[in-house]
């Protein structure tokens, strides 16, 4: 499944444009702490997280992230969405609880 | 066993990392595994340099005001070295246990400061060494050797 039609599956919203919507997502992973989504996501996931602070778009470089998930519509900084376009990550946000958005994608993922 | 590299010569990299510059941290990081990526070297290793180099620039970012990080490339292994002006760990021991950080509640806000920075670089790295002088700064160098594992 791409990041697209993710986000339109889930009627998500995407604030990055048309970066990555193409992407093919292979798995997801949700935590807040960095030093353990470092250790534990695997490449090519739509990380769920509440942290909106601008060092999530390094975390999401270095390990190669489909996408960020932004639960519960939490408001982001324009800093930190003009700088994901500039460095192609994209970043989603839904309306529903980390613990919802998780189970969406998983069984998202699961149909393929 | 490792793809044939491309050149012979060690290729140094330097970044200064100053107090709180996260951002620094996650891109250094990210140029290196591009940098690594680019010269054809396994995978596996990649990430488990990628996760060191993010783990020791950070730790430098938030315990220190300001640091190097070094990266030396071989085409045996690579060498990740951070060198801080920072206030010292007094216990090094206790400072490589999961779940142990002296990190501000402003930093643990942002996600950081979990306690699992050092056991993170221990896991990803075959050797590991720091010198640490209280109120002097610490020295970390974490080698992945590329024949290995």
């Amino acid at each position: 499944m791409k990041v697209g039609e993710l986000a339109s599956a889930l009627g998500l919203e995407v604030l990055t444009g048309n970066v990555n919507l193409d992407r093919e997502i292979q798995s997801g992973y949700t935590s807040d702490l960095l030093s353990d989504v470092i250790a534990n996501i695997e490449e090519n996931s739509v990380w769920i997280t509440i942290q909106r602070h601008i060092n999530i778009l390094g975390v999401a470089k270095l390990k190669d992230i489909a996408a960020i998930l932004i639960p519960r519509n939490l408001q982001l900084d324009q800093e930190v969405i003009d700088k994901a376009r500039t460095e192609s990550v994209a970043i989603l946000r839904g309306v529903l609880s980390a613990f919802e958005l998780s189970g969406l994608l998983y069984n998202a993922l699961k149909r393929g | 066993m490792v793809d044939t590299f491309q050149f012979t010569p060690k290729i140094n990299l330097e970044f200064a990392i100053g107090e709180k510059d996260f951002f620094v941290a996650g891109e250094s990081a990210s140029r290196v595994k591009k940098t690594l990526q680019q010269l054809g070297m396994e995978q596996e290793a990649i990430k488990r340099i990628a996760v060191i180099i993010y783990e020791a620039a950070m730790n430098v970012a938030i315990h220190a005001s300001h640091g190097m990080l070094r990266v030396f490339i071989s085409p045996e292994a690579i060498t990740i070295e951070t060198e801080d002006a920072g206030e010292g760990i007094p216990d090094v021991d206790l400072a490589m246990r999961e779940g142990y950080s002296t990190a501000t509640h402003e930093i643990c806000e942002m996600g950081f400061g979990a306690g699992m920075g050092l056991p993170n670089i221990k896991h990803c790295a075959d050797d590991l060494k720091i010198e640490s002088k209280v109120g002097a700064g610490t020295l970390l160098q974490a080698t992945v050797y590329f024949t290995n594992r």
